[in-house]
């Protein structure tokens, strides 16, 4: 598998075996992530470029870098950068690249990453280009999903913004690799786009289209909630009325198979009820854990570090 | 029907056809090769030409003129069909249909304005281009321009 010193940008450039290359590298370093100390990346720099605000991508990629004996350097806030003084992304990265040994980046424009690596002379890791694509999350949802439940054959109800939200895209495009039975389930206004409902068709996913909620619960494996956004909604009305639709209470779970898992990309707001969080189907704090195994794992193959 | 062409399309002595041009992009293809009013050399263009093969198609002539390969380019993305005919003392000296390439690069201006290519970054649009319909994949943030491409041109 060749991967040291390649760019992550996108879950695109992944084949299947690539994909499970790095969820078993991730299997082997989950011992040091959950509290062990490692030496393997000792000596190398990791730099942090976060334009836009991160709590889980940017502290699990520190935390997978310090458990792993390296050392982290954070760009800080804009304000203390020469980034107020207008200078652009690409000069920021030529200068940052010969200062660590790789980047990992999230800003706010569609492309960024791509055209970040185009100037970088150490690997770009894509934390996040806006509304584009943010491979790390997609991977530690593979991670969750084959460590709490599993990859084959997978019923999975995907629901929320469909239409906008970049981690769903991403899974769904890597489960379609996994033959996945996908079941879409958003409010009308925020249905997954046609042209990646027929890519994902054409790469062998079942999918299919509700709008009801309930009636998918009792036939799944995993129920993937995500975050339904205000500003989606001019009228703050109809905003409430799907939000209510699509929120997830314990009175859900009666019907559900026992070995059904919820998983959530976090921040939630409404989707999950707080009483959810201690059933015994609630994956998605175990889930959000995942994101340092699975980073932990990047770390090592764009270094060209063996494990 | 000689007589007839004749009235239309008058000879030249040097320049350029672009013959089977999609019917309605002619203009489009004066303003690819930047005619716009004053031009010092004579223009023809010709509008809805009856065409046993297309039905109707457009036809430019431009006289002293040859077009350079980004123009080609960008003639192909509007109107994959179009032949260009370059004549010298009243010969055609080469015939040859335009071809759409692969990839276009600074020549379309991405519809996302949330793309990495639209802001003061030191990149330039790129897109990949699918055929059969004309498809533009901006390699950047992966919006697909499909429609009214002549209005995205550079």
């Amino acid at each position: 598998m060749r991967f040291e010193r390649r760019h992550i940008i996108s879950m695109k450039d992944f084949t299947r075996d690539e994909m499970e290359y790095v969820l078993d590298r991730a299997a082997k370093l989950e011992p040091l992530a959950r509290g062990g100390r490692s030496d393997l990346l000792a000596g190398k720099i990791l730099a942090l470029l976060f334009y836009e605000p991160s709590t889980r991508t940017r502290m699990s990629f520190e935390t997978a870098m310090l458990r792993l004996g390296g050392n982290v350097l954070n760009l800080g806030s804009k304000e203390a950068t020469s980034i107020v003084k207008g200078e652009t992304l690409a000069d920021m990265i030529r200068v940052v690249s010969t200062y660590s040994d790789a980047i990992v980046q999230r800003h706010p424009s569609e492309g960024s990453a791509l055209m970040a690596a185009e100037f970088s002379s150490v690997p770009i890791i894509n934390g996040g280009d806006g509304a584009g694509h943010h491979p790390t999350q997609t991977l530690l949802d593979l991670y969750t999903i084959r460590k709490e439940s599993h990859l084959d054959n997978l019923d999975i109800a995907i629901v929320g913004d469909l239409k906008y939200g970049r981690t769903v895209h991403s899974l769904t495009y890597a489960l379609s690799l996994y033959g996945a039975n996908i079941t879409l389930v958003s409010p009308p206004q925020l249905k997954m786009p046609d042209q990646i409902k027929a890519d994902l068709k054409a790469r062998g996913a079942r999918v299919r289209e509700t709008e009801n909620l309930e009636e998918t619960l009792d036939c799944i494996d995993v129920l993937y909630m995500t975050r339904i956004q205000k500003e989606r909604f001019p009228d703050p009305t109809e905003y409430k009325k799907v939000a209510g639709a699509y929120k997830i209470t314990t009175g859900h779970l009666g019907n559900v198979r026992d070995s059904m898992i919820i998983m959530h990309p976090l921040p939630r707001v409404y989707e999950i009820d707080s009483s959810v969080d201690t059933s015994s189907h609630a994956r998605y704090f175990e889930q959000s854990f995942y994101g340092v195994p699975i980073r932990m794992a990047l770390l090592t193959i764009v270094m060209g570090v063996g494990v | 029907m000689s007589a007839e062409k004749e009235l239309r399309v008058r000879p030249i002595r040097n320049g350029t056809v672009i013959d089977r041009i999609l019917a309605g992009q002619a203009m489009n293809v004066l303003k690819i090769l930047g005619i716009k009013g004053a031009y010092s050399d004579v223009v023809t263009m010709a509008m809805n030409v009856p065409s046993k093969a297309l039905g109707q198609k457009d036809i430019v002539k431009i006289e002293n003129r040859e077009l350079e390969e980004k123009e080609l380019d960008k003639i192909s993305l509007i109107s994959t069909g179009a032949t260009i005919n370059i004549i010298r003392d009243f010969e055609v000296a080469d015939k040859y249909q335009v071809e759409l390439p692969e990839i276009v690069e600074s020549m379309v201006k991405c519809i996302n304005p949330n793309c990495i290519s639209n802001t003061k970054e030191p990149v330039t649009s790129k897109f990949e281009v699918k055929k059969d319909p004309v498809q533009l994949r901006c390699i950047y943030c992966e919006n697909i321009i499909t429609e009214n491409i002549a209005e995205h041109l550079l």
